[in-house]
């Protein structure tokens, strides 16, 4: 009886201390595609200002799991999803929860660069205007520039705001979609698989913007590259077959892993 | 024996030709089918080719030249006061021989008696089996006719027996060319690659064709009538009258006509670009996949119905509602039960276009909208936009030159209608801008010309020519127009 308390106190020891630092936290999480199961009862806790990487072989499910957390799965018609998904202390699947809001706060960054076909300067305004948050062009400039500056794009682009975002080269254009999804100030970036279309060079440049992009938000990045994900967080969730494997510390899960699936997956074995 | 039962003959060696070549092909390859550069169907292909192609081309070209070689030696035999007439009356002769010639085939043994007693009994004979004569034929005529039938059967004969001839040839020839190292599949597709190309070729020179002899026939109408005229003449009178009986000269002003098919091409678009847009929009942002999977075809049946119908559904039922419903309306507003929109007007006209137009332009835009990469609305969904935002700020934006180059498209439609014109705007050529009054267009005008008894030689007729050519210069130089524009949208995203 007095053991069993003594455990249960810890717990709630536990759960407030990591709590403090949580901004986002997946329960039972469930997704089915038609009848097909992609996630099995995935519990995972996202820390505030902290880039967790997700890794694990391709179908693995750890894609699907990012675009729940701002429900991005809602645009496929087949698509569904049970658990809980806490974004602070809201649940984000609510049914009096509004997707546009949310998205504000959790913005996302595609795997593909994908600028709109509007001028440098358009791309970035598009999101500021849509949610009102800028009146004058003063503002929106302020906006503009100060968003191209934490993505470490001002510099490359201040003399052509006007030309289109598609003209400029591939990691260029990932670093706009960045500064794109900063500009609308959220909370949570979530990021599958940004430097997958990119060379060594661009590459590197996101990275060191994501470096930056933690000291203000709280980052999820989807990484098919070890060393990658190795470089840029600090948590690691390892998926595999559609069930979370195993959560550390990056430093742990890259040198001990507790399971067997991840040091196989880490040393090349499969995936 | 006639040219399809040889026809029959050399497909049926074909067929053998390509049998045997597979056959020897297998007998060829021994154990290892891969001992052969390719497999025994392009064997029996090869032979197949061989049999029949050489065969068949000989056959169109005997086909071709044989009946203006029999005509020239039965012409050579004419009297000398025919030759000596002129060329339209031998034209004439020659017709009526060809006719006796087809009617004494029909004629029994004892017929054929009776005629050889009384040369003057062939008219009667010949109206007895359905073949009747313009007049009694001159007395040389029926040997000539005998001769013109010994000439083609001999003929018919000899081109069967090349053509069997030349099918055989090439069957055995080709079946002893199969060797294991022959490169049957390459020869096989080249032809294949001949037949393909014949066949765009055709499409091709058919439209060379038609442009040639409208061509033709307007540079003629403009002989007669300066070019000036035609195209800024704002009177359109062509006065019916036949040929050569003087006072002939109409006006023939294109601007009416030309002001008709732009007011009521515009009207329709009024009607078909906003519903047909929207629509699209629906289908491709919002609709599920199960009502997409039933109302997009069901709109498309808009498409399918012929344009008569759309025609006489604006005459029977458009027109006289909208002309019953003004009444109504001035009678509330003036007292006066007068109609202010006449039955057959630009507005009856317009409207139903644009009913017809609604599928081109929504089926048009929807492919263009479904072809905006899914990456941009996941970019914009994904920074909180909704979708009306996502679809008004990227996806029409990144549309949008698509979108004009399928409206374009839509509006040369529009300006060659002609079932609906037709029956809906009227006849009158005036240059007007109610909407509520009857106007043409040039399609009803060429329909107008080319309808009646007149001879192609007059301009009244002739004008048809020189519209349709206009008309066609228009849609052409629209959809050229159209078609760099969607070129160019494309590039975007390759």
């Amino acid at each position: 009886m007095n053991m069993l308390t003594e455990t249960a106190v810890e717990k709630v020891l536990e759960r407030k201390m990591t709590n403090s630092a949580l901004k986002m936290s997946g329960t039972d999480v469930c997704v089915f595609y038609g009848e097909k199961q992609a996630l099995h009862n995935v519990n995972l806790n996202i820390r505030e200002n902290t880039v967790t990487a997700l890794i694990g072989p391709s179908g693995c499910g750890k894609s699907t799991f990012l675009r729940t957390l701002n429900r991005m799965n809602d645009t496929i018609d087949s698509c569904r999803v049970t658990g809980k998904i806490l974004l602070d202390t809201d649940d984000i699947y609510d049914p009096n929860i509004d997707v546009v809001e949310l998205r504000a706060r959790v913005g996302m960054v595609f795997q593909k660069p994908n600028p709109f076909p509007k001028s440098i300067y358009e791309n970035i305004a598009y999101g500021p205007r849509i949610h009102g948050l800028a009146r004058t062009r003063a503002e929106f400039d302020e906006i503009v520039e100060s968003s191209l500056q934490r993505a470490g794009l001002w510099n490359e682009v201040k003399d052509r705001l006007q030309e289109p975002g598609t003209g400029l080269s591939g990691g260029q254009q990932q670093r706009l979609c960045i500064a794109r999804a900063v500009a609308v100030s959220p909370e949570v970036i979530l990021m599958d698989e940004p430097c997958s279309a990119l060379d060594p060079i661009a590459t590197a440049k996101v990275e060191e913007l994501i470096h930056e992009l933690r000291a203000n938000f709280t980052i999820v990045i989807v990484t098919h590259s070890m060393q990658q994900a190795a470089r840029v967080s600090q948590r690691t969730a390892m998926f595999h077959m559609g069930y979370l494997v195993e959560e550390n510390d990056t430093d742990k899960m890259f040198t001990n892993p507790d399971d067997q699936r991840t040091q196989d997956y880490i040393m090349g074995r499969f995936g | 024996m006639s040219g399809s039962v040889v026809l029959l003959c050399v497909l049926a060696i074909g067929i053998v030709a390509f049998l045997l070549g597979r056959l020897r092909a297998n007998a060829l390859a021994g154990p290892k089918l891969s001992n052969l550069h390719s497999r025994p169907v392009y064997y029996g292909g090869f032979v197949a080719i061989w049999a029949t192609l050489p065969a068949l081309l000989l056959l169109a070209f005997w086909s071709i030249t044989a009946p203006s070689v029999i005509q020239s030696s039965v012409r050579g035999s004419f009297p000398a006061e025919v030759l000596a007439a002129p060329q339209a009356e031998q034209n004439l002769e020659f017709g009526m021989i060809t006719s006796i010639a087809r009617g004494m085939k029909l004629l029994s043994p004892a017929d054929a008696e009776t005629l050889a007693g009384d040369a003057a009994t062939v008219r009667t004979l010949l109206s007895a089996k359905g073949v009747p004569l313009a007049g009694d034929p001159k007395p040389y005529m029926l040997p000539a006719a005998d001769e013109l039938n010994r000439l083609t059967d001999r003929s018919n004969w000899l081109m069967t027996g090349a053509a069997v001839l030349a099918a055989l040839g090439g069957l055995v020839y080709a079946l002893r060319a199969i060797q294991p190292k022959l490169r049957a599949r390459n020869r096989v597709e080249r032809v294949v690659l001949g037949a393909l190309l014949g066949a765009s070729s055709i499409a091709i020179l058919t439209t060379i064709g038609i442009v040639a002899s409208m061509l033709g026939e307007a540079t003629h109408f403009f002989s007669m009538v300066p070019a000036h005229e035609f195209f800024f003449g704002t009177v359109w009178d062509p006065r019916f009258a036949a040929a050569g009986s003087g006072g002939s000269e109409g006006q023939f002003g294109l601007i009416p006509l030309l002001a008709g098919t732009l007011y009521i091409g515009f009207v329709a678009m009024l009607f078909a670009v906003p519903i047909g847009l929207f629509s699209a929009i629906y289908m491709a942002e919002y609709a599920s996949p199960r009502v997409r999977a039933f109302a997009k075809p069901l709109l498309e049946i808009l498409a399918g119905i012929p344009t008569i119908v759309y025609g006489f559904f604006a005459l029977t039922t458009v027109g006289p509602f909208l002309r019953d419903i003004s009444a109504q309306i001035s009678g509330l507003v003036t007292g006066d039960y007068a109609n202010f929109i006449q039955a057959q007007s630009v507005i009856t006209a317009g409207f139903v276009m644009g009913i017809m137009l609604i599928p081109y332009v929504s089926s048009l835009s929807d492919d263009i909208i479904t072809a905006v990469p899914r990456a941009l609305r996941d970019g914009s969904l994904g920074l909180g936009a909704t979708r009306s935002e996502t679809v008004k700020r990227v996806i029409l934006p990144a549309a949008l030159p698509g979108i004009v180059g399928a409206l374009l498209m839509t509006a040369s439609r529009a300006v060659g209608e002609t079932m609906i014109v037709v029956l809906a705007a009227g006849v009158a050529a005036r240059m007007q801008l109610n909407p509520f009054e009857p106007m043409t267009t040039v399609t009803v005008k060429i329909v107008n010309q080319l309808t009646g008894d007149l001879e192609f030689t007059s301009p009244q007729t002739l004008v048809a020519f020189a519209l349709g050519i206009t008309l066609f210069a228009l849609t052409l130089c629209l959809n050229i127009y159209a078609l760099y524009i969607v070129r160019k949208y494309r590039e975007q995203y390759e």
